[in-house]
């Protein structure tokens, strides 16, 4: 028995290199971020660079910790949020839907896919103003910019994904007795999603470049805003520890989001 | 003989489709507008900013931030290239560079480039060189990657030819590593154009110093519906007009290519 478990743990160990080696592994790949890190911490201080221009990385961290704790950091990044999930939500839903149903009807298909193909390479910050014609100065405007800017590249990754679909499947299903509404949820979605996924993963970036730059625009909410109000201020360290979380929220939602992605598409070869 | 003459056929009708899926879409606009369920504030009807757009045209204004918004985007999308494929191919090459930028592109790829622009503000002023600069900071991320594995992944057998024919480094950089790695290279180059208007418009929005992105904004904060519309249309025409021509170019430049050659 224990016999047993100490073969085991003897694999596993041969398995897997040593946890020293990997750590060391690990912190000689981190050590460039690491560099400037302390590159940042050091040419404010000695005075190489004007500190009213780069404060120092430690004035920076406590300034966020002073954000998180007054709670402007929580309640601006809640709204951010809640823009983001809205419109990049909105967008999947509906995006997905007419993506893959336009590559089902031939019809619709004929008509709104040039449209689609000539809207697609519009820059997407041009329709803030817009939204903001039309939603006003709250989250609205900026949940109904990121779905406008969302929606093309979710509903041209799915129409493209689906399209590509083998027919030599959709044919198999439908010759085995399948209904077209089984084929359609059984073979043509699933068989869509890696281009579906990778589309979403694309808007995923667009959303977070929408909402902040909608934020900058007008309103008062939002980290975007709180950035730009700190900017204004002159509060400097503060507007780094503003933008240095939104980036890392944008680099760790894309990571989460790859996980996921992978997680989902484990069924490929 | 039918051979010949079936894809013309197929690209008119393509065209048709492209045509008409256009007039379809602004005779909706105009039904929408005339049937008066938004206010003409809302919802300009199509005269009114295509009048809009052809008095903006005439008087030169259009033109005039058309240009200026092209300037900007081009320049940085320009050191974007360039500064992007240097450092693609060095961290593709050199191991010390490798080292030292892999983490920090990992990092700097999926991060939102955007929320910078403050900082831009601060270190460059609100003019052109921090809008410059802004542009070539969001673009050059996608150029670095591309061109970085496109000079990774060169067919080894290539490479061995090559050198076995007693090709320098310097020659081999030139003659082969970069134009094997050129298709790559443009894929990252079209992904970073749009990025690089898109960003362009947001500073001008943002900073002001007029533009297409700054007018558009003052069409805006004066409540001027049909300006805004019409500046709409002029910045998805721009976009669109870009877009085609990288692809024509990567064709152009890519003549050698199997890729140009099967299509």
């Amino acid at each position: 028995m224990s016999g047993a478990a100490a073969l085991e743990s003897d694999t596993r160990r041969a398995a897997a290199p040593p946890l020293t080696q990997r750590l060391v592994g690990a912190l000689w790949r981190a050590l460039p971020v690491i560099v400037v890190c302390i590159a940042w911490q050091i040419a404010p201080t000695v005075g190489v660079i004007n500190p009213d221009a780069l404060p120092p990385l430690s004035a920076v961290v406590t300034a966020w910790w002073d954000l998180l704790m007054d709670g402007s950091l929580v309640s601006n990044g809640l709204t951010s949020l809640w823009e983001a999930v809205a419109g990049l939500g909105l967008s999947i839903i509906i995006g997905v839907g007419s993506g893959v149903l336009m590559a089902w009807y031939a019809p619709v298909e004929a008509i709104v896919s040039p449209l689609m193909k000539s809207l697609y390479p519009m820059p997407k910050s041009a329709l803030i103003p817009v939204m903001i014609l039309w939603f006003g100065l709250g989250p609205s405007s900026k949940i109904a910019s990121i779905f406008a800017g969302c929606l093309l590249p979710v509903v041209l990754s799915s129409y493209n994904g689906a399209r590509g679909v083998d027919q030599t499947l959709i044919w198999s299903a439908l010759g085995l007795g399948a209904s077209r509404r089984r084929v359609l949820w059984e073979v043509v979605i699933p068989a869509a999603l890696p281009e579906i996924m990778a589309g979403i993963r694309n808007a995923l970036a667009i959303s977070f470049i929408l909402m902040v730059a909608a934020e900058f625009l007008v309103g008062q909410h939002g980290i975007g805003y709180l950035i730009s109000f700190l900017g204004d201020g002159g509060v400097y360290d503060a507007m780094f520890a503003g933008v240095l979380t939104v980036s890392a929220f944008g680099f760790f939602a894309d990571r989460v989001y790859l996980l996921f992605m992978n997680r989902m598409l484990r069924w490929r070869e | 003989m039918a051979g010949v003459s079936e894809p013309g056929r197929r690209e008119a009708y393509l065209t048709a489709l492209r045509v008409g899926s256009g007039v379809a879409f602004f005779a909706a606009w105009q039904l929408t507008a005339m049937s008066h369920v938004f206010s003409d504030f809302l919802l300009p009807s199509v005269p009114v900013v295509f009048e809009r757009l052809w008095h903006d045209l005439i008087s030169g204004d259009l033109l005039y931030g058309i240009l200026l918004t092209l300037i900007r985007t081009f320049i940085g999308f320009v050191l974007a290239a360039v500064g992007g494929v240097i450092l693609g191919v060095s961290i593709a090459r050199i191991p010390v560079v490798r080292w030292f930028f892999d983490p920090l592109v990992s990092v700097g790829l999926p991060m939102p480039k955007i929320a910078f622009l403050p900082i831009f503000m601060l270190w460059f002023g609100v003019f052109d060189t921090s809008k410059v600069l802004m542009v070539a900071f969001s673009s050059i991320f996608p150029v670095i990657v591309e061109a970085w594995a496109g000079t990774q992944n060169i067919d080894k057998y290539m490479t061995w030819s090559a050198m076995s024919l007693g090709v320098n480094r310097h020659r081999f950089l030139w003659e082969i590593a970069l134009p094997a790695a050129l298709p790559q290279v443009f894929t990252g180059l079209q992904v970073a154009l749009p990025i690089a208007l898109i960003v362009d418009i947001v500073c001008e929005m943002q900073m002001g110093g007029e533009g297409m992105g700054g007018s558009i904004m003052t069409d805006m904060r004066f409540a001027d519906s049909p300006g805004v519309f019409a500046y709409i249309i002029a910045i998805a025409i721009v976009g669109m007009i870009l877009v085609k021509a990288m692809e024509i170019i990567r064709r152009r430049l890519l003549v050698w290519h199997q890729e140009t050659q099967t299509a």
